[in-house]
């Protein structure tokens, strides 16, 4: 009984492909019944939406007449409408710059995920990239021609809103949460009472102030354009939730490491710049990537306020009368873009936080 | 400086080292910080609507709307008050919210519990409905099931006949009403008292099992309770067939209820869009027990039904809970996209208003102060909730 | 000679590709004490989690108390009344009192009156030396005191079989000793089976019948305690020894 008994492979009923259907959707008479609803299930959906998608589908037609004679979709409404849809009323032959400013802006968001740059270099990135961003879309410089905002539109401008408002929501937020948990009252109560009151509204109805109130609010004689009233709308948003996300963050740093910044002589800013926040923000890293996700989703509702967002200049691009009727095929071209971008920052999300958290497992 | 301690403490001189005297300079500088530019906002806003002629107050409440809305529960004409127009609006936002939550609730359970299954389909079908409804805008959403009803149904002579006495359209959903004959007022009285029997039949069996240690099937009666004593009433009241059925008329059916396209539309969105949602939230409620939980109550030899009902679930549902509320609360301000379909909910109704009387700034106020009452009524009520069921601990 | 209250015969199983027991012959006697210990991985708290049927084995036999174990509902809940189990982490109900945590088997189960099952929990409370703890929450006790409502509760089912996986490893050192002190004392009362994976070498000493070393799946060297510890006979069991008795 000296050696170790060999090793036998598991019986073959147990493990290989057989084994794995029999247990995964037949391993009980429930199971079946459940297998074989999934089964119908995907049946009547799927076949139907290959059919419409691709097989009946038109991809080529000239006109609307000769596209609606094909039975499935009609992707040559896509092909006719797309550059209207992604770029809006941008001039048509400057669209390259839209279209470059947008991978700055998806750089600049991946550049930010990857833990390989948080540190000093981040924020120059983020500030060259945006200055770069608004002379692309601006111009009047560098030899471009201007383009005024009220042209700017379709997937660039839905990228703008979502990066610039969580940038500069971010400093913001952050003010308000190191605010909410002061011991001063006065300054903890006016936070509070910020953080609530936009939390307990719908951007909807922060849109609509910002829109109709701010001209308002401002001395007689200033205007301010709609774009503009429509960010700052989406800022004062966006802060008060990343106020409440950073407030998670900074509640899970232990009390010891508060007490081991005191005790060192830190002052208030000290602390919180070297000890607190480098820690509390990575904690924090997976929650924010989902505001943003949230947010970029959000940005369609300006559309209710009439910018010309990726959803608005869908809208428009559906009421041009010789392509009538092919909503469908519009909203799921449109769909199709929104989730591959929150799907992949969301699935990115994930293995950033699988990551960090074995970092901190001891 | 100790000596002090026995008398009196030492005066104190104004030193800007002192934490206490910072405090205050802090405090009194962000108050007036915010008072000016509050004052400066103010003093703005009074210039510019008197220069417009605008009124402020809420005086116009009570001026005819001159302007119909779309579906309403209460009468409501053009003659009525734009305060009638408001109670609207707020009425149509929570028939809106409170029948979506509660769908919302059982679709996003039924989903939470399929993504745990061992049954692959199931659970691979599960991950990407959720998958693909949270990724998505709610609004793109919207305007999908909006764009379904309204242009791939066909026209009310056409209309889809799936079961008798119920029309499918682009006009909407028509079901047919229980008529005013006594027998259905004798089902409502029977469904009530099947509610009651059925807590009062639980409560004596609790009782039995306590002195006897029997058990009891207090849900099989429950449900029996509650479906055969609705039904027993309708016997006795004659079993009449008559219903409210919609029948065609010229351009479009009359009689039975109406599922407006603009309400089917919305509520379809917001009901799939949170149940997303209210999956995953159910999904690691459930997770978060740990496994042990199980495993112990196994040991015991509960059975599996046991298992979930005494163990689990109540360790799972102090979890979902606080989450679960905040959907609910999502979902009812995620209504307000409403407007962009057309259904007249209280932003739509407040916007109108205030584009046709000027008075911006208190339609704003009124929206606010609806969805805040809404946010902090649900607020107050998760902080007691979570009080009162918090795990005790040392 | 009486028939082995648990029995197992060319028991064997897997994780996947990963043979965890293998062909365990093992035949445990009504009222005898065995001691389980081997390093980590050997698959020892398998082992005994395979008789309560929370692993399953796919190959050989397991009768316990005369009920073979298979896949029948009926049979694995005939196994459980008899075999109680205490975890590594303890595994109170939290959302439920001490004296609720001792009366839902016997109420659910065994379908005893609730007046009848307090009084029997109330007696177990009182031999684990903590009756007045009865309306506190799990929450609220120390992990020793929490590992003794645990125990308490598997025997308010009258279980003739207890199993203990590791029941000390989570405990801080100053608690180990109390609860050790309720083993031993349930051991000296006499009459129940008990089977205890653990590294408590003190406690296999003062009341086991047979210690038993598992090593990467199966049974390696099984003697009594005397024999065990002062003449291994095998190569690995020397080695662990050595490791662990220091």
């Amino acid at each position: 009984m000296a050696s170790v008994t060999e090793s036998l492979p598991p019986p073959r009923s147990t493990t290989g492909p057989i084994a794995w259907v029999r247990e995964r959707l037949f391993s009980s008479p429930l199971n079946t019944v459940l297998t074989i609803l999934a089964v119908w299930l995907i049946l009547m959906t799927v076949p139907p939406f290959i059919e419409w998608a691709l097989i009946g589908a038109n991809f080529t037609a000239a006109t609307s007449q000769e596209c609606r004679a094909a039975s499935g979709a009609c992707w040559a409404f896509i092909a006719e409408k797309h550059r209207l849809m992604l770029f809006g009323l941008y001039p048509f032959n400057e669209q390259w710059r839209p279209a470059l400013a947008a991978v700055i802006l998806v750089a600049l968001i991946v550049l930010t995920c990857m833990p390989r740059f948080w540190n000093k270099t981040l924020l120059p990135i983020w500030v060259v990239g945006i200055i770069a961003v608004g002379v692309l879309m601006w111009g009047g410089v560098l030899g471009l021609q201007y383009v005024e905002n009220t042209n700017w539109g379709g997937l660039p401008l839905t990228l703008i809103l979502a990066t610039v408002g969580i940038a500069f929501a971010f400093p913001f937020g952050l003010l308000l949460a190191l605010g909410r948990r002061s011991r001063m009252p006065a300054i903890k109560t006016l936070c509070i009472m910020y953080i609530e009151l936009i939390r307990g509204v719908p951007l909807i109805s922060m849109l609509f102030m910002a829109s109709v109130m701010l001209p308002l609010f401002l001395p007689e004689g200033f205007t301010i354009d709609k774009l503009l009233r429509a960010q700052i709308a989406i800022i004062m948003f966006a802060a008060a939730y990343i106020a409440e996300v950073v407030r998670g963050g900074l509640q899970a740093i232990p009390k010891g490491q508060y007490e081991g910044a005191d005790s060192l002589g830190l002052s208030y800013w000290q602390k919180m710049g070297f000890i607190i926040l480098p820690q509390a923000l990575k904690v924090v890293i997976p929650p924010m990537v989902s505001l943003f996700i949230a947010v970029f989703k959000d940005t369609s509702l300006v559309v209710i306020i009439g910018i010309y967002d990726l959803m608005q200049s869908t809208k428009v691009a559906l009421t041009d009368p010789l392509w009538r009727g092919f909503s469908i095929e519009a909203y799921v071209f449109v769909s199709a873009i929104y989730f591959i971008f929150c799907y992949s920052m969301s699935k990115y999300s994930r293995a950033l936080e699988d990551r960090l958290a074995t970092g901190h497992k001891r | 400086m100790a000596n002090n301690r026995a008398g009196r403490a030492p005066a104190r001189r104004l030193n800007w080292n002192d934490p206490d005297v910072r405090s205050v300079v802090y405090q009194v500088v962000a108050l007036a910080l915010v008072g000016l530019i509050g004052w400066f906002l103010v003093s703005n806003t009074l210039h510019n609507l008197s220069v417009r002629n605008i009124a402020s107050g809420f005086g116009f409440l009570e001026r005819e709307s001159g302007f119909a809305i779309g579906e309403s529960p209460i009468t409501f004409g053009p003659e009525n008050t734009y305060g009638r127009a408001v109670l609207v609006g707020v009425l149509n936002t929570l028939r809106v919210a409170v029948v979506g939550i509660v769908l919302a609730t059982i679709i996003g359970t039924i989903i939470g519990i399929a993504r745990l299954s061992k049954n692959w389909l199931v659970n691979k079908l599960a991950t990407v409905y959720v998958e693909v409804v949270r990724n998505v805008p709610l609004l793109l959403q919207l305007f999908f099931w909006y764009a379904i009803i309204t242009e791939t149904l066909p026209g009310p002579r056409q209309a889809l006949n799936p079961i008798p006495g119920v029309f499918i359209s682009n006009r909407g959903v028509k079901i047919p009403t229980p008529t005013d004959h006594f027998a259905f007022d004798l089902a409502g009285i029977g469904f009530l008292l099947g509610i009651v029997l059925a807590v009062l039949v639980s409560r004596w069996a609790k009782k039995r099992q306590d002195a006897t240690g029997q058990s009891f099937p207090v849900y099989r009666a429950g449900i029996a309770l509650i479906l055969g004593l609705p039904i027993l009433g309708w016997l006795i009241g004659g079993a009449p067939l008559e219903l409210n059925v919609p029948k065609l008329q010229g351009f479009n059916h009359v009689g039975g209820a109406t599922l407006t396209p603009e309400f089917a539309a919305l509520l379809a969105g917001l009901v799939i869009y949170t149940a997303g949602f209210i999956a995953e939230v159910v999904r690691s409620g459930i997770q978060a027990v740990s496994h042990g939980q199980t495993e112990a109550a196994a040991a015991l030899g509960l059975r599996r039904n046991q298992i979930l009902r005494l163990v689990v679930l109540p360790q799972a549902l102090r979890i979902i809970i606080p989450p679960m509320t905040s959907q609910y609360l999502n979902l009812t301000k995620n209504s307000s996209l409403a407007v962009a379909i057309g259904y007249p909910d209280i932003v739509s109704i407040a916007n109108t208003t205030l584009n046709q009387t000027g008075q911006a700034i208190e339609g704003i106020l009124i929206i606010m102060a609806v969805y805040l009452t809404i946010s902090i009524s649900i607020s107050i009520f998760m902080n007691w909730y979570n009080k009162h069921i918090a795990l005790v601990e040392r | 000679m009486t028939a082995p209250i648990i029995e197992m015969q060319q028991v064997n199983k897997w994780y996947g590709e990963f043979h965890v027991l293998r062909n365990i012959n093992l035949n445990v006697a009504r009222g005898e004490r065995i001691v389980v210990c081997g390093p980590s991985g050997s698959g020892k708290s398998t082992m005994i989690r395979c008789i309560n049927r929370l692993e399953e084995h796919q190959q050989g036999r397991i009768v316990v108390d005369g009920t073979e174990l298979t896949n029948d509902l009926k049979n694995i809940e005939a196994i459980r009344r008899e075999v109680g189990m205490v975890f590594q982490h303890f595994n109170l109900f939290p959302h439920l009192t001490v004296l609720e945590n001792l009366t839902l088997g016997p109420i659910w189960v065994l379908r005893k009156p609730k007046a009848e099952a307090e009084a029997t929990a109330m007696k177990y409370l009182e031999r684990v030396r903590i009756p007045e703890q009865a309306k506190k929450y799990p929450g609220q006790l120390s992990g020793g005191q929490q590992q003794r409502v645990a125990i308490a509760r598997s025997l308010c089912m009258n279980p003739k079989i207890m199993l203990f996986d590791e029941p000390t490893s989570a405990l801080d050192p100053e608690m180990v000793k109390e609860v050790l002190d309720v083993m031993i004392q349930l051991a000296e009362e006499g009459g129940m089976t008990m089977l205890c994976v653990t590294h408590e070498m003190g406690f296999a000493k003062a009341v086991a019948h047979r210690v038993i070393f598992m090593d990467r799946g199966e049974i390696v060297e099984q003697n009594k305690p005397e024999e065990f510890f002062s003449n291994p006979q095998n190569e690995r069991t020397r080695l662990f020894l050595s490791q662990i008795l220091h």
